[in-house]
């Protein structure tokens, strides 16, 4: 079916050391704050400390007269060449999209915001001046929280008049796909099962490790812009809609950029001052912002109060899933703002055959730091509502969480199966991926432990934790993102120029930030060209160099960019077969093309791709009409998502008397169809399992009631270590399913494991102490959480001014027989 | 201005810093050791993991003029890569995948030089007890872990080889 298939997969599932490791292990890196120009001026911000404000003054007298202090400049000194951060994605016709200035001159909107930029000879005396701006506040009433922002009684931006920013519906009825929902419910109430919950997403914070960075360069024709984003050609777009620059003299650049997950998936209100910043004082200048900064103004994730029914008949069956999402933006619709809780539409019913599903996201605006995409963006949300919904109807079902997700998931017969969300589903094989998954987790064993541990009254109490997940990723088909009004497409670009003297580059439009392109796609190259590894050169990340792409974000470079990549490559081969035609005097017709090498069946006469790329760069000797070159440009927009899963496995071990919890085994079995480097899939899964389930346990951003940001620094957010981490088994099906939308037939990988992880780990842990009559836990699950739910029948929990105000204060009844605070 | 001296990756360098200047600061600012990079502010991260006589320390935790008269090691001077050598660790993330960004690898590198250095064959629970003050955002440690371990075990049949 694939040409792949001709052709012997040498470099193709082989755990090929990185290229890109020899560099960053030895210290040669190019993050953007290493970048120091001639006569650089450094730039530091000053932030509003309030979350809603009118600015009344901002005098930077003080600021001007400090020494090596260059100029000092705040909104009001600005006009349009300032620009305005962009939202890509208005959700509906009618969302209210607040306008956002990257440095307002009239009122802020978080804590945070920037009000004046100092711009000074170094980094340091920049800092120091800009503590003696001194900026003038009329305190306005903020609002603080999702349900606080939907009573409309405190507004986040009083213009727009209400807090409520965009209602986006999805009914199976109304769509086609499937049946009515409340008529399900209701016939659900007489005899069968309804579970109704409310769960809560917490805010997290993307915590990429390279804090944000950008440098400008103003002087020469082209203005450059380095900067620490996944998104350089999304950025040269924006700047150039939105600062009057043509986009022909803007250079985008991301350099080594260390880590985004999605956290750098944005047009920057610090890019944006930057650029303005270089332009009015025609110097290059660099901000690079502290961590504090980072934590406090980079966006934020997720932020969702859920409210879900899940309907079913006694056995289990369901028969309807309502969704309700309230979806905190902040105070900003940021780029792909409103979006991300879109993106989780499509995924509540997971892989499952629901007859009926309904879905709503009300998005909502608060005083708070806006929020964007993060590592799954939509997917993990969803996934964590409905694998936990799973587990609470398995419980009243009263059989093993597998057997209630068997009875409802779409058997490997099914596929291609057209969901009640409207996707097509192209390939799967849940059975496959949970047998695999029990036998090296040890499910039998593990649950017979867990019963004697139970039996015996165990202070320490055993959970396990099951979440069978699904996602769509390949972001995205662009005619899908049309109908959805996303402001972009999904397309992706390659090139690919054979040099001289027989090597080959490759130009991707894909920005990698850690995920290892340079080597993967190096793999795909050698395969499909016949040429070794090391003679391929993967260039990405500058505008210039990649004029088009779109980018690195939602496991989309391997399955969009790889498969651009291999029509590019397909095109230098029958650019190269004329040309070897020609030069061995052969019919076209007769030449095979293998190894790198043109034969003519049945002789010993051939060409290598090496020398006719040397025959090109000479152009001695070629046919009349071709065009004396071998390289190629292909651009590929997907035809379908595709759609990795996997079962995920979490044994946790709870201690009654603390309510501490303990990881203590975790299996996933992924089906990502095709694997082209398993070493770095493997990096890609363990990396993605700790952010999931830092989610579960440890991560919360947190504000108080004022707005500001409590957890504002890497003492109080807390990342794990690895200290309070484990080791993983990671294992993949014998014979996955390969994906059938492209020619490697692979799935994303990147947010896999993100997404699926929270809900393993909370399962478990709810599975852990359900017996004690609990059924559900807010994450994170903190000792004092766990121990909480434990005693909240027993008399023994102790009065609530105990407790760490932030932590429990407007915290939302999840379970209504929980028994916890109401917002 | 406070005049220092001292070794910095087997070079002697002079010079005069402002007395509140970290030794993060002065290695990438004065220096040029960009290898080395701050990951935060508040001493939570240890991207900015040197030596200083030997022993790790967060550079962001110390200050320049602290290291007056002493031998600093920053990852650039770990091994002679120009002669395309790498430190038996340096080459145990290479082969065990323990970096993805690669942000936090310097730091990460020199804490584990460190750790093996004190204690050459450590046991997992060790390593990740040893590691602790280090932050990686891309890994999940896994590979981390997995890299030390591996550099222990080369490093210990290498000597008895």
């Amino acid at each position: 079916m694939t040409a792949t298939q001709d052709r012997p997969a040498a470099e193709i599932g082989k755990d090929r050391r990185r290229k890109e490791d020899q560099r960053l292990i030895t210290g040669r890196t190019r993050w953007t704050d290493n970048i120091t120009l001639p006569g650089m001026l450094h730039l530091a911000m000053v932030r509003s400390p309030f979350a809603h404000a009118t600015i009344t003054s901002v005098d930077t007298e003080a600021a001007k007269a400090a020494k090596n202090v260059v100029a000092v400049l705040s909104g009001k000194d600005f006009g349009e060449e300032l620009g305005v951060c962009i939202n890509a994605w208005p959700i509906t016709p009618d969302q209210k999209t607040p306008s956002h200035s990257p440095m307002p001159a009239d009122r802020v909107a978080f804590a945070g915001e920037i009000v004046a930029v100092v711009v000074a000879r170094s980094a340091a005396a920049a800092r120091d001046a800009a503590e003696l701006v001194d900026v003038e506040y009329d305190e306005l009433p903020a609002v603080i929280g999702i349900k606080k922002a939907l009573q409309d009684e405190v507004l986040a931006h009083p213009d727009l008049g209400t807090n409520k920013s965009a209602l986006w519906v999805f009914d199976s009825q109304e769509a086609g796909t499937g049946g009515e929902v409340e008529a399900a419910i209701e016939e659900a109430r007489n005899g069968g099962i309804v579970i109704e919950r409310e769960y809560r997403q917490q805010r997290l914070i993307p915590a990429f490790m390279e804090p944000r960075s950008v440098v400008v360069d103003p002087t020469g024709e082209q203005l450059t812009m380095w900067s620490a984003t996944q998104i350089p050609h999304i950025l040269r777009f924006a700047l150039a809609a939105t600062t009057g620059v043509p986009e022909s003299k803007i250079r985008v650049i991301a350099p080594d950029v260390g880590g985004g997950f999605g956290g750098k998936l944005q047009a920057t209100p610090e890019e944006w001052v930057a650029w303005a910043v270089a332009r009015r004082l025609m110097k290059p200048v660099k901000y690079t912002e502290t961590r504090s900064e980072s934590l406090m103004a980079a966006h934020h994730g997720r932020d969702q109060v859920q409210t879900l029914t899940l309907a079913a008949d006694k056995d289990g069956k369901v028969t309807a899933l309502k969704v309700h999402l309230d979806a905190d933006l902040g105070a900003y619709v940021a780029i792909v703002g409103g979006g991300v809780p879109v993106l989780g539409a499509f995924m509540f019913n997971a892989i499952y055959k629901f007859p009926a599903y309904r879905f709503e996201c009300q998005t909502v605006l608060t005083n708070t730091t806006f929020t964007d995409a993060y590592r799954g963006a939509g997917r993990p949300e969803a996934t964590y509502a409905i694998e936990r919904l799973m587990d609470e109807l398995a419980a009243e079902v009263g059989v093993d969480p597998l057997e209630i997700r068997e009875r409802n998931w779409i058997t490997h017969e099914e596929f291609p199966f057209t969901t009640v969300a409207g996707l097509e589903y192209d390939t799967g094989n849940y059975e496959a991926a949970t047998a695999k998954a029990k036998a090296s987790f040890g499910y039998d064993e593990l649950r017979a432990e867990q019963k004697e541990r139970r039996d015996r009254g165990d202070r320490v109490q055993l959970g396990i934790g099951v979440s069978t997940f699904t996602e769509m990723c390949g972001l995205a088909p662009s005619r899908v993102l049309g109908s959805l009004d996303y402001g972009a497409g999904g397309w992706e670009n390659a090139s690919v120029r054979m040099t001289p003297l027989g090597k080959v580059e490759v130009v991707t439009g894909a920005s990698a930030h850690g995920q290892g392109h340079e080597t993967a796609f190096s793999q795909i190259v050698a395969d499909r060209l016949g040429v070794p590894f090391e003679d391929v050169e993967v260039l990405h990340g500058d505008t210039q160099v990649a004029p088009k792409g779109l980018d690195t974000y939602g496991s989309r470079s391997l399955v969009v960019g790889g498969e651009a990549l291999v029509k590019a490559v397909d095109k230098v081969i029958d650019k190269a077969k004329v040309l070897a035609a020609h030069l061995l005097e052969a019919n076209a017709d007769d030449l095979d093309y293998a190894d790198g090498r043109f034969t003519v069946r049945g002789t010993d006469q051939g060409k290598a791709i090496q020398e006719l790329a040397t025959a090109t760069f000479a152009g001695h000797d070629y046919p009349e009409g071709m065009e004396l070159s071998l390289d190629a440009d292909a651009t590929y927009d997907p035809v379908n998502f595709n759609y990795p899963h996997g079962t995920h496995l979490c044994a946790m071990e709870v201690d009654t008397e603390t309510g501490a919890v303990t990881m203590r085994k975790y299996t996933c079995c992924d089906d990502i169809g095709t694997i082209i480097n398993p070493l770095i899939v493997a990096g890609q899964v363990h990396g993605g399992l700790v952010q999931g389930i830092a989610q579960a346990l440890w991560e919360e951003a947190v504000h108080d009631e004022s707005g500001t940001l409590v957890s504002g620094s890497f003492v109080d957010y807390l990342l794990p270590t690895a200290a309070d981490t484990i080791s993983f088994d990671v294992v993949h099906t014998d014979e996955p399913s390969i994906c059938t939308t492209n020619t490697l037939g692979t799935k994303g990988v990147g947010e896999a494991g993100t997404i699926a992880s929270t809900p393993a780990v909370v399962n478990a842990v709810v599975d852990a102490v359900r017996h004690l009559g609990v059924s559900d836990i807010q994450m994170p699950c903190t000792p004092e959480r766990v121990w909480r739910a434990i005693h909240a029948h027993d008399g023994d929990a102790p009065t609530p001014a105990d407790a760490m105000p932030h932590f429990e204060e407007g915290a939302l009844n999840q379970d209504p027989t929980a028994g916890g605070a109401d917002q | 201005m406070t005049k220092i001296e001292l070794t910095v990756d087997g070079a002697a360098v002079s010079d005069d810093v402002e007395p509140r200047m970290l030794l993060v600061q002065y290695l990438r600012e004065k220096l040029g050791k960009t290898g080395t990079v701050i990951g935060c502010d508040t001493s939570n991260c240890g991207a900015c993991t040197v030596h200083l006589d030997g022993t790790s320390v967060k550079s962001c935790n110390v200050l320049a003029v602290q290291a007056n008269g002493r031998t600093v090691t920053t990852i650039e001077g770990l091994a002679d890569t120009a002669e395309g050598e790498l430190h038996p660790v340096q080459e145990a993330f290479r082969e065990c995948h323990g970096l993805q960004c690669g942000f936090c690898t310097p730091g990460m590198i020199m804490q584990a030089v460190d750790l093996l250095g004190e204690n050459p064959h450590p046991t997992e629970e060790e390593v990740r007890l040893g590691m602790e003050g280090n932050l990686c955002r891309c890994t999940g440690y896994h590979n981390i872990v997995k890299s030390v371990l591996h550099a222990a075990e080369q490093t210990s049949t290498g000597a008895t080889a």
